[in-house]
């Protein structure tokens, strides 16, 4: 096991963010942490980091017990925090350099190691430039790269594509499809599903600090969702209650928008057409759906 | 210590990119001081504690530029890398624990606070207020009180919210340390309890062992003065440690 996370629990004054969570990760895994905002992915990533102290339970990161050894495995871990920490003081190379002598890495490899980082995150013509004059995007890539100077067995990447424009979105993606057919151990938070979808072979959801379900995205879209989705952008008068009343139909309303869900579609789609004029989307269900499901429909704040 | 040292070497780095501009400062700022009040006040005070003014002063100086050298990066710039540019943070996502991080920025603090201290002993000599060779031990001390003023001042930088916390610091202890620490006057001057209290702080015991040493005599109670300046050092430094902790790894 690459990460081993037993009865880990964290409070913030009156508040639990983190309540006698269970963690596996395996050695070559791409590992998604998913829940809404607060439920305490970060605190958890921090944790299994050694940098912030757990209340109670037991961490085990590649071999090392955490926190008491986490300066141990940090030596062979990769880190791209939420927000962007780096040195403005430094241009993109000096970056590399400076994180890499953190490691204690220099001399001729880390040369090497910097022109393969510099490329891989397409940034080799930016290698002089200041931080500041760098986009949020080329910035992210840089915080990746920066990760990677150590050459790290686990890669820990927490949210690492949000507010990202497209573009940049599919070579981080591609960039991190590249570091698991190295072999490399990744474990991410994400908000972003079609990421999580896309990326990870296993996922755990969490929320209010609690484990709520693990397995493949596969795994987890056929246990918990029926197979067809019909989303409404608008039920009026009697509809809603005459669709729900549909047998075989579970109804779910978020935000305005009406969710159907159901093994069997023909009988919305009659439905629909003894309405006349319903705006209606049919499609697959997804990994949101579970997300939505499991993580109730509220809005966090 | 060697990942301390990686600490290090990152300020220096950055240093040295900036040390046209620091150069200017770090020279500028003393030789304001000892041209102006030593030349000024030189006129009318011919000696002081049976030394000419410009050396009795530069002695001072010397040391006063550390703590104040040591004191602004030991709170403000480390403040900046540890809250606006979250450079401790990211520091601490690599091998680097809290305690390199702070010892680090502690042996960087003193090493910034020498070079104003040597720059001001070459002002000095080259203006004929220092002769002796016992003055090339100076820097040592000036390492010494660099530490120590560093583990005066970093233990409050993890209660700061806002720069501003540092002005309340500057105004209230450091400046009136500087007045009062026997840099411009004898602290003898000083009614006995002021002087009990000054005593107390760092400043004085390191202008007390970089005069004599200026002017070729072995300074008294070496022992006294080096203790109270490790103690400062070892025990701010510890506690900059503990505080920096609770306030890093929450």
């Amino acid at each position: 096991m690459t990460i081993s996370i037993q009865q880990l629990n964290k409070r913030y004054d009156k508040n639990q963010v983190v309540k006698d969570l269970t963690l596996t990760v395996a050695k070559g895994q791409c590992f998604g942490l998913l829940g809404p905002n607060g439920a305490g992915k970060t605190t958890t990533i921090r944790m299994l980091l050694g940098m912030t102290k757990p209340d109670s339970g037991s961490i085990t990161v590649l071999g090392h017990p955490v926190p008491s050894e986490a300066h141990l495995a940090r030596q062979r871990i990769g880190v791209v925090p939420q927000l962007d920490n780096l040195d403005p003081d430094f241009t993109v190379e000096e970056n590399l350099r400076v994180y890499a002598s953190y490691f204690g890495i220099t001399g001729e490899a880390l040369d090497q190691r910097i022109d393969w980082l510099l490329n891989f995150a397409e940034l080799t013509h930016k290698r002089g430039a200041k931080i500041n004059a760098l986009s949020g995007g080329m910035q992210r890539r840089l915080t990746i790269a920066r990760a990677l100077v150590n050459d790290p067995e686990l890669v820990v990447l927490d949210e690492p594509t949000t507010g990202l424009d497209p573009q940049v979105r599919h070579l981080i993606w591609s960039r991190l499809r590249e570091l698991q057919r190295q072999g490399k151990t990744l474990l991410l938070t994400t908000h972003y599903m079609e990421e999580a979808e896309r990326l990870c072979d296993e996922l755990a959801i969490i929320d209010g600090g609690e484990f709520v379900t693990q397995g493949s995205p596969r795994e987890l879209t056929q246990q918990h969702i029926e197979p067809h989705v019909f989303e409404f952008a608008e039920l009026v008068g009697g509809q809603s209650v005459s669709l729900s009343q549909l047998e075989g139909i579970r109804l779910e309303q978020s935000g305005t928008t009406w969710y159907a869900y159901t093994h069997a579609p023909e009988r919305v789609q009659q439905w629909v057409n003894e309405q006349g004029g319903v705006v209606m989307l049919q499609r697959q269900h997804n990994l949101e759906d579970v997300f939505l499901r499991l993580t109730r429909r509220d809005l966090r704040d | 210590m060697t990942s301390a040292f990686a600490v290090w070497r990152r300020n220096a780095k950055v240093w040295t990119k900036l040390i046209k501009v620091s150069m200017v400062i770090q020279f500028g700022e003393p030789l304001i001081y000892l041209l102006g009040l030593g030349y000024g006040l030189g006129q009318f005070v011919p000696a002081m504690d049976g030394l000419p003014y410009l050396t009795f002063l530069a002695s001072g100086l010397v040391m006063s530029s550390v703590m104040n050298t040591a004191t602004f990066e030991g709170m403000y710039s480390c403040y900046t890398r540890l809250e606006p540019q979250k450079t401790h943070q990211a520091m601490l996502a690599t091998p680097l624990r809290v305690k390199d991080v702070v010892i680090g920025e502690q042996l960087w603090a003193a090493t910034k606070g020498c070079v104003p201290a040597i720059a001001l002993l070459l002002v000095a000599t080259g203006l004929g207020a220092i002769t002796a060779w016992t003055a090339l031990l100076v820097p040592f001390v000036a390492l010494l009180a660099g530490l120590a003023f560093a583990g005066f001042c970093m233990p409050i930088v993890p209660f700061a919210r806002s720069y501003d916390y540092f002005s309340y610091f500057y105004t209230l202890v450091i400046v009136p340390m500087f007045i009062f620490s026997g840099v411009f006057y004898p602290i003898e001057s000083l009614p006995s309890l002021a002087a009990s209290i000054v005593n107390l702080l760092p400043l004085s015991h390191a202008v007390q062992l970089a005069r004599p040493l200026v002017i070729g005599e072995w300074p008294s109670d070496v022992l006294l003065h080096v203790a109270v300046l490790v103690a400062y050092a070892l025990g701010g430094g510890y506690l900059s440690i503990k505080f920096f902790e609770r306030r890093l790894l929450d």
